[in-house]
């Protein structure tokens, strides 16, 4: 008989081997059609006495890597509108019951099954194998084995927040689940969950050997009035007096993993992702009872999980978006594929020697010029550091050192940049500066080279009018550290082409990192709306708040960092600055506020500029953590406390500051993609994962809802929460950002 | 609603709850037995007329666990027609099991009852009986659960006690524990533990440590800091983000000790009373439980005393004597602090930070020590109170006659 997306064949031991090999795809994936096969399969190897076990593996590479979270993405939220959400709700379960109770069957099959782990087995795909009653792992250095899900807000819905505690304790699997960890073959072997490593190649005939070896066993009775069957058709949670490693939650120290698991997990994600809670609620509830009934909570968390608006986000976002914008869905069509082989970077400070790391790990010849030779070295030795870091963490070797520390050239010359595909312009944010090494820099491109500046704040076509060629002058805005942060920011300036555009993106994509486009603006798109975060802070300080509240409530929003001490980090004479060129700029209409006169104090009267001079909103002992700063009360009069506040309205204020501030932008047309504005938001100043970006907050809180808070929010804070036009009108229209300005995927580049 | 007298009170003494402790041998069956025994021979009681024995156990897990109350009964050879029951208030139990006895009374229920309570912590640990509260994340995440430990220290921390202040009180108690076990103060309650044969296994509270001084307690390390570190901090600041962070202040020098022992009060009606001959010592004046948040947890002291007072119609200064199980020292100073409480009326002769706090006795014995105090002092009304887990309280005003 044959399958659509599994080959199958038995040999003369009896032994059925099944292939899954989906047809016309890289890679298999749980779906519809091969859910059917497998449970044909499985009937099929219940029915024929002449197959007495199984061995599953992949035809592809990889083994599997989960779900189609596509299809996943259109499952959950609000569906299409033709069911009513109880109707909607009820499917849900039922259909991802169907799947769970596949597994189910498989692994109480009465026949052994054992997994050939030839790859990647990730998510769904990683279940399957869980389902099987061994795992056979090739020992292959690019073989991940974990269950992810809950990075994009979902959980395993495939008995993995079962079999997994079963299997290794609760203990060891909560951090997987929770954290979506992969492992190493050896480590998943070394934890318990994967039954043998062996030579890559050799899965299929060492499932078989261990097939062979079960197949000789005498058989026991399953359960009271079971069947005989072979003791390793049995799994060890189905076996008489089977206990779950470490303890259940009724057990004294299986209790403690949860006291202790409940508190960090608060304390981690202040409860904002839903996954992770639900993921802990299951794994409690679930092991304290038998498999089917366990494998029902599951699933009915897993349906309460795609029904929440953040899980639905965050799938979009962390995982959708995120692969189309890193696979160059914004680049323009019809421009040629553009390779830099030989890039230039002007400028060696710490921006310079991140951007000569990522791209001579990525392979190409880095010149890195600086005005001393000295300050050029102590660039590339930035690249030493790290790799010795790697080496050190078994993660690179002498050799792979070398090599890329071969690739980067630190210079005082403007003639090694002869030649250079892209030069990369990072040097101090001082308009002459920049002119001058422009214009030194340009002559020396490749024919069809382009340049790039990794300016933050000055607007691209100002800094353009030094270039001969505006068309081919682009920014390229890189985050600190380069080596960790996975976006950057493109800005077109008001000449650059669309030609230099695709050109960027395809450096972007040789370095393996995640661009959006933005046009041209003060602060352009991420410094812009990230600004609003720390100032929104520091308007609480000035009106009163106490600190620790302020602090505690921007971690609570689910912000990688609370606004005064972020502050600190980037300094506060930065701001300071910033808001005295403002204030030049706009004159007699700058709005003087308490804030401004509270960072003068800060700066000006007390030097407290910040981490960098080790003091700041906070004080940091050379021994010991960061306190705030106890003169800060005092200085600033703080008289509110938890009594005088409305907690959940300054976490409102931190949030919509800075979605009304992405709305702007959208508006001003300073991002025009839904998807650049969320990806930027998280991947650039860390907004809050779970929400899935601002644009998707206001979305999950509706427009007319959003407007209607900020209108209120301005009445009591002032005219910084005033919505605009944009979102008056969609709120007018019952529209939201990802219906009006849908994303175009035929856009996308092949 | 009629009126319930309190005729007598006895405790056990409080034996140091390890395994070296005098009364880990003794099973906690034999504490409440003894106790019993001891309020019928005393009083010569005549335990037809007993309706209801009531008694608070924190963890009723093992040999605690099937209802003590009733088998404590049978086994102290009560009439058979004296019915039990055992009730978990967390640490206000035994004052809880007072109270729904006097209630029994007060409604014509019961005529005579006994409250009071049990736990051998030696034997039975701490927390054996499970629940839900910490480890199920569904009530555990809703509710920042936060170990009590940490709760005590969040008071410290959110209202302004040093580790000074609460050493200061721990010295204080020590001194006040030992006074009044030196002047003999407790002997007219607390009875002797005897072994088969008649023959004294303990007959003086084991966990005092009279000599405690401010530089002995500081060299202990603080007990919470690390749990809180590694977790709990976190949850602690997102419930009250007003709090930098958490100051750990507490250590097993200024929290009560963990300790085995029982407890039982001889409560009736006026006729019952006189009925068997007996002098009734004082009444129920007020009674009164109410829940507080529950991460902080340990501030429900003051919430129901001023509940209490508000149903006696009293006012703080009215109560000549407090006392306040001494859970945690800053759970008392919080109680004195926001009633506006001078310490020369709390907790005059020391308690559970000097000698214990077996849990679900407790209430029970600082009812009985602080009627014993009014007594001795002439003086006429007490509130006697007690933090409880997963934020309560449980108060009761009582009044001499």
């Amino acid at each position: 008989m044959a399958y659509e997306n599994f080959g199958f064949e038995v040999d003369g031991d009896g032994i059925a081997l099944i292939t899954w090999d989906m047809p016309d795809r890289s890679m298999n994936v749980l779906s519809q059609g091969s859910m059917g096969d497998l449970a044909d399969i499985i009937e099929k190897i219940v029915g024929d006495d002449a197959i007495k076990g199984a061995v599953l593996t992949s035809g592809k590479s990889a083994f599997c890597a989960g779900a189609d979270l596509s299809m996943m993405g259109g499952q959950a939220g609000s569906g299409d509108g033709s069911q009513s959400k109880e109707e909607r709700v009820k499917a849900l379960y039922e259909n991802n019951l169907k799947f769970n109770m596949l597994l189910r069957r498989l692994e109480t099959c009465g026949k052994p099954v054992a997994a050939a782990v030839n790859g990647t087995a990730l998510g769904g795909g990683l279940e399957v194998t869980l389902a099987c009653h061994a795992r056979i792992v090739g020992d292959n250095p690019k073989t991940q084995l974990g269950l992810p899900e809950s990075k994009v807000g979902l959980l395993p819905g495939g008995g993995g927040t079962q079999r997994l505690p079963r299997l290794i304790g609760a203990a060891a699997a909560l951090p997987l689940l929770l954290q979506g960890t992969a492992l190493k073959p050896a480590k998943a072997v070394e934890m318990g969950i994967a039954t043998k490593l062996v030579k890559p190649g050799e899965e299929v005939a060492e499932a078989k050997a261990w097939l062979k070896e079960a197949l000789s066993q005498e058989k026991v009775k399953l359960g009271k009035r079971g069947p005989e069957v072979l003791p390793a058709a049995i799994q060890p949670w189905d076996r008489e007096g089977y206990r779950i490693p470490g303890g259940g939650p009724q057990d004294k120290g299986g209790s403690q993993v949860f006291t202790i698991g409940n508190a960090q997990l608060q304390k981690n994600t202040h409860g904002n992702y839903p996954a992770q809670t639900y993921i802990m609620q299951a794994v409690y509830e679930g092991i304290q009872v038998p498999m089917e009934a366990a494998l029902r909570i599951e699933t009915r968390y897993f349906t309460k999980l795609l029904m929440d608006p953040r899980s639905k986000a965050m799938i979009r976002s962390l995982f959708l978006s995120m692969q189309e914008l890193s696979k160059g869905a914004r680049r323009p069509a019809g421009v040629p594929k553009f390779e830099v082989k030989k890039l230039g970077i002007l400028g060696a400070g710490m921006m310079g020697a991140g951007i000569a790391y990522v791209s001579a790990q990525a392979g190409m010849d880095v010149v890195l010029l600086d005005t001393d030779q000295a300050n050029a070295e102590k660039g590339k030795a930035y690249s030493e550091k790290l790799l010795d870091k790697a080496i050190s963490r078994g993660k690179s070797t002498e050799e792979k050192k070398a090599a890329l520390l071969a690739k980067i050239k630190p210079t005082t010359s403007f003639d090694d940049l002869d030649g250079c595909d892209l030069v990369i312009e990072a040097v101090f944010e001082n308009r002459e500066i920049k002119a001058e090494v422009t214009k030194k820099s340009e002559p020396k491109l490749a024919e069809n080279g382009i340049y790039g500046s990794n300016t933050s704040t000055l607007p691209i076509t100002g800094l353009a009018e030094a270039s001969a060629k505006p068309e081919n002058f682009i920014g390229i805005h890189f985050f600190s550290p380069v080596d960790k942060m996975q976006l950057v920011e493109i800005i077109m300036g008001a000449k650059t082409s669309e030609e230099t555009l695709a050109k960027a993106m395809d450096y972007v994509a040789q370095i393996r990192k995640t661009p959006i486009v933005v046009n041209d603006s003060r602060g352009f798109y991420t410094s812009r709306c990230f600004g609003t975060y720390v100032s929104e802070g520091i308007q609480m300080l000035a009106e009163g708040i106490k600190p620790a509240i302020i602090e505690n409530v921007g971690k609570m929003t689910g912000m990688p960092m609370p606004p005064l001490a972020l502050n600190d980090e980037v300094s506060l004479d930065l701001g300071y600055k910033v808001r005295q060129q403002t204030k030049k700029d706009l004159g007699d209409k700058y709005v003087e506020g308490p804030a401004d006169s509270l960072i003068e104090k800060m700066v000006v009267d007390l030097g407290r500029v910040g981490k960098k001079a080790g003091k700041g909103f906070y004080d940091y002992p050379e021994d010991g953590k960061k306190r705030i700063w106890p003169g800060l009360e005092e200085l600033v009069g703080s008289n509110k406390s938890t009594e005088d506040v409305d907690i959940e309205e300054l976490k409102k204020r931190f949030l919509y500051i800075q979605a009304l501030e992405a709305s702007r932008c959208f508006e001003e047309e300073v991002v025009t993609d839904v998807r650049d504005a969320d990806v930027g938001a998280i991947l650039g100043w860390g907004f809050a994962p779970w929400a899935g970006g601002p644009l998707s907050l206001i979305d999950m809180v509706g427009a007319d809802n959003f407007v209607k808070e900020c209108d209120a929010l301005a009445q009591k804070y002032g005219d910084r929460f005033k919505p605009g036009a944009l979102l008056r009108d969609m709120a007018a229209k019952g529209e939201s950002f990802y219906t009006r300005f849908a994303p175009q995927k035929e856009k996308a580049a092949a | 609603m009629g009126e319930c007298y309190i005729y007598d009170h006895v405790r056990t003494p409080r034996g140091k709850g390890k395994k070296d402790g005098a009364l880990h041998e003794v099973t906690a069956l034999q504490l409440a037995s003894q106790v019993l025994e001891n309020l019928r021979d005393r009083n010569d009681l005549d335990t037809k007329l007993v309706d209801d024995v009531v008694l608070g156990c924190v963890d009723p897990v093992g040999e605690q666990g099937g209802n003590i109350a009733r088998i404590a009964v049978l086994n102290a050879d009560y009439a058979d027609t004296t019915a039990g029951v055992q009730i978990n208030r967390f640490c206000a139990s035994g004052l809880e099991a007072t109270n729904m006895a006097a209630a029994k009374v007060m409604s014509g229920e019961a005529d005579m009852a006994i409250g009071g309570g049990v736990e051998s912590m030696s034997r039975v640990g701490m927390g054996a009986s499970g629940g839900a509260w910490s480890s199920d994340p569904e009530i555990a995440l809703k509710s920042y659960f936060t170990p009590q430990g940490i709760g005590a220290d969040m008071i410290a921390t959110k209202y302004g006690f040093s580790r000074d202040d609460v050493d200061a009180y721990a010295v204080e108690s020590q001194k006040r524990a030992a006074n009044a076990w030196e002047k003999g103060y407790f002997k007219n309650s607390v009875i002797s533990v005897k072994d088969v044969n008649g023959l004294t296994i303990l007959d003086k509270d084991e966990h005092l440590r009279p000599d405690a001084t401010m530089q002995s307690l500081a060299a202990l390390q603080p007990s919470f800091s690390a749990l809180g570190e590694f977790a709990f901090d976190g949850v602690a600041t997102d419930r009250y983000p007003e709090l930098e962070s958490i100051t750990h202040v507490h250590h097993a020098g200024n929290s009560s000790g963990i300790v085995d022992g029982a407890s039982g009060v001889l409560l009736g009606t006026k006729e019952a009373g006189e009925g068997l001959g007996l002098k009734p010592r004082a009444r129920i004046r007020a009674m009164a439980s109410i829940g507080s948040e529950p991460c902080i947890m340990l501030t429900g002291p003051a919430d129901v005393s001023r509940k209490a007072l508000k149903k006696a119609g009293m006012e703080v200064g009215d109560i000549d004597l407090y006392e306040l199980n001494e859970a945690f020292a800053s759970v008392v100073l919080r109680m004195m602090q926001s009633l506006d409480i001078d310490h020369e009326k709390m907790n005059v002769n020391g308690g559970a930070i000097a000698m214990g706090h077996p849990l679900g006795a407790t209430g029970g014995m600082i009812l009985g020590t602080v009627l014993d105090e009014l007594e001795r002092r002439d003086l006429n009304t007490a509130l006697v109170t007690l933090c409880v887990g997963a934020g309560m309280g449980t108060a009761t005003i009582i009044e001499r006659i």
